[in-house]
């Protein structure tokens, strides 16, 4: 599936939750928590993201010409928008991610995790997926 | 109006009444605001103020000759005498405009520096300083090769005075502490810090951001030598702050920013400066904010800050009863004197989570570290969720928080 696709299936998934903050939160939390475990030795301190408030840990690899990402947070919410991020970013090519627009997580209304107020690590974990796959790019 | 006759609940409806943030809706939510300690709502009669004098009274200060101009100096002016009354001030040279607390403690600590700072001079501090409280005198003691000194907080989240006379040395130059703790609470005994640095003449600045909104300081009982505030802290508006400088020690600092306004006659071989508080208000002022924040104050006054003090004791020790009870929350310090703040974290939950399901629910806390990092490192901690109280919130929103924390709870578990 392209970014795009994968982009309109998590849309779509979220739809269901309509006005139902609760719901859709609880949904999110279990995306976080279903996040294949990042091994502990990649939680060094070269791969947090800083942020304000949560930290979030981020690996990126490059197999086949596709990225590949594994993450983790020690906060429940910014741990299933990560989730959000791998499901729509990884296996796919540096281009691709590079130059993904990424309207998704302001259509599923949970923009205000990804807002530079926030001071949350979240934008800088945007930037640095894709960072990370334009230097995987340049060494594959 | 507000009378002897009406009930609390009469009371309490009525002082809300003058705040209109807190009948906004968030997230399709009344507002619940407890991060007053971040910045409190503004009375109706502050932004009237602020409003009143850009719309009809808006002039420059100080130098004009002109009606309006004049007007607007007796405003600035008599601001600046509701604010000397309040603190018990002796005189108005003693309340310098600053920008607000964090303005002031580093116009102090450059100033400081300028004293005959000499290499292996202290500083001391807390170690529940707000960033704000600890920076300036780093910077200062990175510059000059000072030291910086720190009194210890015990586990109750108290000051641990009991190293104080060994701490104050003979080469301390200055001592800096908080009167409440932005992230516990805690009431200080500053009084006593500052008559042990006093019995060795070392002067000492009272980081007041968080203890003015909840009660009536009186600087000259204190005896503090500066004591700071923010005025957007204390219902006022945002920019506009008051450094204290007891009288005696006025004539001791050395000139901080110049420019417009602190000068008697200027050439350019010789300045003759101006007396405080125009030596130290260099440029235009924030004159609308000094008259915003007297109109704050004087706001408090028409209510009595005995009053204040006792609708907010009161919601302090609900709250705490009420949190207490929920299981698996720790609350952070057990200062036997507290005011204002209650720090606390959920059992296995991260307070941005927690502080972002209460947003849903339209209620408003901090959650992080409340820029007193070393504070939470001592306690082991990267953040918390932070209340803050004010005489403006009810019994029934605290109970709103309890249970939207036992639904955070239960979504985060």
């Amino acid at each position: 599936m392209s970014i795009p696709e994968k982009e309109k299936e998590i849309i779509e998934e979220f739809s269901f939750f309509g006005d139902d903050w609760e719901s859709k939160y609880e949904h999110l939390i279990g995306l976080g928590k279903s996040l294949p475990e990042l091994n502990p030795r990649l939680k060094t301190d070269d791969k947090l993201i800083k942020g304000c408030q949560s930290r979030v840990w981020l690996h990126s690899e490059i197999t086949g010409g596709k990225v590949k990402y594994a993450a983790d947070s020690d906060a429940a919410i910014p741990k299933g928008i990560v989730a959000l991020m791998i499901r729509v970013l990884s296996d796919q090519s540096p281009d691709e991610i590079v130059n993904a627009p990424l309207h998704f997580i302001d259509q599923i209304g949970l923009k205000e995790h990804l807002s530079p107020t926030r001071a949350n690590g979240l934008v800088s974990m945007v930037k640095q997926m894709k960072l990370d796959a334009l230097a995987l790019k340049a060494i594959n | 109006m507000i009378t002897d006759q009406n009930t609390p609940a009469q009371k309490l409806e009525k002082i809300r009444s003058d705040f209109p943030a807190l009948s906004v809706k968030v997230n399709g939510k009344p507002l619940v605001y407890f991060d007053s300690g971040a910045t409190a709502q503004k009375p109706r009669p502050v932004i009237e103020a602020i409003t009143d004098f850009y719309a009809s009274k808006n002039a420059n200060i100080h130098r004009g000759v002109h009606t309006l101009s004049q007007e607007a100096t007796t405003l600035y002016e008599n601001a600046r005498a509701v604010i000397m009354q309040h603190l018990n001030a002796a005189q108005p040279e003693e309340i310098i405009f600053t920008a607000g607390t964090t303005a002031a403690i580093n116009m102090v600590a450059s100033c400081i520096g300028k004293m005959n700072f000499e290499p292996g001079d202290e500083v001391l501090v807390s170690e529940m300083e707000h960033h704000s409280n600890i920076l300036p005198w780093q910077l200062l003691c990175e510059e000059k090769k000072g030291k910086l000194r720190v009194i210890p907080v015990t586990a109750n989240g108290e000051l641990d005075l009991s190293e104080l006379d060994n701490l104050l040395g003979p080469k301390t130059r200055i001592v800096s502490v908080v009167h409440v703790s932005n992230t516990l609470g805690t009431l200080n005994p500053v009084e006593k810090i500052i008559s042990a640095a006093h019995k060795k003449n070392i002067p000492v600045l009272i980081d007041g951001a968080q203890a003015i909104p909840h009660m009536k300081v009186d600087v000259k009982k204190l005896g503090a030598d500066f004591y700071c505030f923010s005025g957007h802290k204390v219902y006022g508006p945002t920019g506009i702050g008051v450094l204290y400088i007891d009288g005696k020690m006025i004539e001791k600092i050395p000139n901080y920013q110049v420019g417009g306004g602190t000068i008697k006659t200027v050439s350019f071989e010789k300045t003759d400066y101006a007396e405080s508080p125009l030596r130290f208000e260099a440029g235009t002022p924030n004159i609308s904010g000094a008259i915003g924040l007297a109109e704050a104050i004087s706001y408090i006054n028409d209510i009595g800050w005995d009053t204040l003090e006792e609708m907010e004791s009161g919601l302090m020790t609900y709250a705490l009863h009420r949190l207490d009870r929920i299981e698996g929350l720790e609350i952070f310090g057990s200062p036997k004197n507290r005011a204002g703040v209650i720090s606390f974290n959920l059992k296995n939950a991260h307070p941005y989570d927690v502080g972002m399901i209460l947003d849903k629910q339209g209620i408003a806390v901090r959650t992080g570290h409340h820029c007193t990092q070393p504070l939470l490192s001592k306690f082991g901690l990267s953040g918390t969720v932070r209340v803050s109280l004010s005489f403006y919130n009810t019994p029934g929103e605290i109970d709103l928080l309890i249970s939207g924390l036992e639904k955070a709870k239960k979504m985060l578990e």
